[in-house]
Order: structure tokens, then C-alpha cells, then sequence
């Protein structure tokens, strides 16, 4: 029960940071949502429902565009398919006896930011974390949509410029220590890094939607991590210990 | 015609559930196979540098800002600056390079 709590506590002090991140971009988020028709009741439940930059955006131009139902229904799942991915990945952080209730409710909450935050703790997943976790930044991120529609764009541009790379931030506080400790994995990092960069340059993939692109990088390159650097379960576990005795007294001071 | 927008949220938020619910409902234990156990460990950080870069750059009004943003991140990571503090600093440096070509130029 206290773990549950901590955890809880935990989720919502790690939350805290992407809420602020997500209520200028959701802010933004929110003048699209306002040019599809939407009142701020129904940006405030779309963002709750579907909590998808990326996703949201499409979803308003379809809106916009008064589209048919299916073609919604296509649109949002090749710009989310990437969530697909994510929550193969923590699937595996989970322990095996955890219930269908948290599975569902861990599931819904995923977002980029919410998963990267789990994939960075130590040992088996909590669920309790992630629940701290949505519910401090799922409401900023309805709420700052639903202000965006009926606000319009009050934020200094300068305010939302520097808000917008705290998400990144926490990206590369996630990243760089296991590549600092593993070589492979900051090997892996930057050719994504670099194949990143040359996919954004190149035309042929300017039609392709970010999370379609995302999606294919991710596939293609952790495909031929794993096909010539295998991990080895030893090492994996090992490694997770590693890290436990290294991140423990910061996480659990 | 026109569509209820109501529905229209539904659908998405349908989809997009599902999206994120099933593999984590289906996958119930550890998975044996040692290149899909491989593949899965290597995919979130695959995921988190793909979608940092190049975006840090393109989100900031000036590129220069997320550059300089990015490189802090980094070394302030290599030091061992937990997560909140590291997600401030990149905003900071923004702020802080945007504002001051803002008084240059």
C-alpha cells in the first residue's frame, strides 16, 4: 500500500514538468482544434480521450476537412501506430501477475512523455507511477487545450518557444545515461539520431506523417540492433542491476 | 453531410485506445525469443532519439536555441542532472538565446 503511494507520489512529482510542457503545446494544439469548430467541452474531452499531439492535430484536420468516419479511424491509427510499439516495450516492464485493470489503465495513459518517464524507472513498473504521472499531465494537457480554444494565443511567443523543448529535455535526461554505460545503446542513439536527421531532409518522406516515420525508424533500426548486438539475458539483468544500484538513492531519497 | 463531431472524438479516442491497450492486455509475460527480447529493449531508446532529433531544433524559434539546448541536455545528463533539472536547463537556454538575439538583432 505505501509502495503504491510512493510510487503514486512519484509519478505525480516526475508528471509535474511535462504538465507544464504539455499546457503550452496543448495551448497551441487548442487554435487548431478552434479553426475545426470545436467548443472548449470538446477539446477538453478529445485531449483527455486521445492525449496525442501528433494524433490530435490529424484528427482536427479531419474534422476540418468533414471527412468520412473510417478515414478518422485510418488517420489516427497510422499517426498514433507508435503507441503500438511503446506499449509492446513496457509490456515487458511489467511483472506477469499484473491484472487486466492496470494493463488497461497503464495502456490508456501512454503517451511519449509518459512512457519514456516508466521506461527510465528501475526494476518491474508500478502502475501506481504512471497514474501519478496522468494524473497531473493528462489534465494539462485537456486543460491547456481547452484554454487555447477559448484563448487564443495569450502566451508570449518566447514563453512557448522555450516551453516547447522541455519535453526533449526529458528525452535526453532518459537517453544519455544508458548510452554513457552502454556503448551499444549509444551507438543505436546516435544513428537514430542521424537517421532522424536525414529522413527530416530528405523529400521523398515529406508526405510521411512524424509518427509514421517514427514508427518505420524505430522498427528498422532497433530491427538490426537486435539482429547484430543481441542482448544477452545475463547481461540484461545485470545491467538492470546496474543501473537499480545507481538510480536507487536518487529515486528513492 | 455533416458529421457529429462528438463521433468524430469517439472514433479517435476508440482507435487510439486500442492502439495503446492491446499489446499490453495480449503480451502477459516475458517474451523467450531472444531477438524480440532484444528488439523490444533496443525500441524505446530507438523511439525517445528519433523524435528528439532533429524536432529540438525545428521547435524553437531559432534552430541555434535548440542546438545549444540540446548539447546542455546532453552534458548535463553525462554528469548525472536529474530529469526535471535537465528539462529546466533546456528551457532556460532557449529563453535565454532567444532573448538575447532578440536584443542583437
Amino acid at each position: 500500500m505505501n509502495r503504491n503511494k510512493n510510487a503514486f507520489f512519484n509519478g505525480i512529482r516526475d508528471g509535474f514538468p511535462i504538465a507544464l510542457g504539455y499546457f503550452a503545446v496543448a495551448f497551441s494544439l487548442g487554435i487548431v482544434a478552434k479553426k475545426a469548430g470545436l467548443n472548449p467541452f470538446q477539446g477538453f474531452l478529445s485531449s483527455m480521450l486521445n492525449h496525442a499531439s501528433a494524433g490530435e492535430y490529424a484528427e482536427f484536420t479531419v474534422i476540418m476537412a468533414n471527412a468520412p468516419y473510417f478515414e478518422m479511424a485510418f488517420v489516427i491509427l497510422v499517426t498514433n501506430i507508435r503507441y503500438m510499439l511503446m506499449s509492446c516495450a513496457l509490456s515487458q516492464k511489467f511483472n506477469s501477475g499484473t491484472s487486466l485493470f492496470h494493463r488497461f489503465l497503464v495502456g490508456f495513459g501512454i503517451t511519449d512523455e509518459i512512457f519514456g518517464i516508466s521506461i527510465g524507472r528501475c526494476g518491474a513498473l508500478n502502475p501506481y507511477y504512471n497514474y501519478g504521472a496522468m494524473a497531473i499531465a493528462l489534465p494539462g494537457w485537456s486543460l491547456g487545450t481547452a484554454l487555447g480554444i477559448v484563448a487564443g494565443n495569450i502566451l508570449p511567443a518566447s514563453l512557448v518557444s522555450a516551453l516547447s523543448v522541455a519535453l526533449y529535455g526529458m528525452f535526453v535526461a532518459i537517453i544519455t545515461p544508458v548510452s554513457k554505460s552502454n556503448k551499444i545503446v549509444g551507438g543505436v542513439v546516435i544513428v537514430s539520431f542521424l537517421a532522424s536527421f536525414l529522413v527530416s531532409r530528405i523529400s521523398l518522406f515529406s508526405q510521411m506523417s512524424d509518427s509514421m516515420k517514427i514508427s518505420l525508424l524505430t522498427i528498422l533500426i532497433a530491427g538490426l540492433a537486435a539482429y547484430f548486438f543481441p542482448v544477452k539475458e545475463e547481461a540484461d539483468e545485470a545491467q538492470e542491476v546496474e543501473t537499480h544500484a545507481k538510480e536507487a538513492p536518487k529515486y528513492d531519497a | 453531410m455533416t458529421h457529429n463531431i462528438y463521433l468524430y472524438i469517439f472514433v479517435a479516442a476508440f482507435v487510439s485506445c486500442l492502439i495503446r491497450v492491446l499489446p499490453l492486455t495480449l503480451i502477459r509475460g516475458k517474451i523467450k525469443n531472444p531477438f524480440i527480447r532484444s528488439f523490444l529493449y533496443y525500441v524505446p531508446y530507438v523511439t525517445l532519439a528519433v523524435m528528439t532529433f532533429p524536432a529540438i531544433v525545428t521547435a524553437p524559434q531559432i534552430p541555434l536555441a535548440g542546438i545549444l539546448a540540446l548539447i546542455a541536455g546532453i552534458v548535463a545528463a553525462w554528469k548525472g542532472i536529474n530529469m526535471i533539472g535537465i528539462a529546466v536547463l533546456c528551457c532556460v537556454v532557449v529563453f535565454i538565446c532567444e532573448s538575447a538575439a532578440a536584443y542583437i538583432l
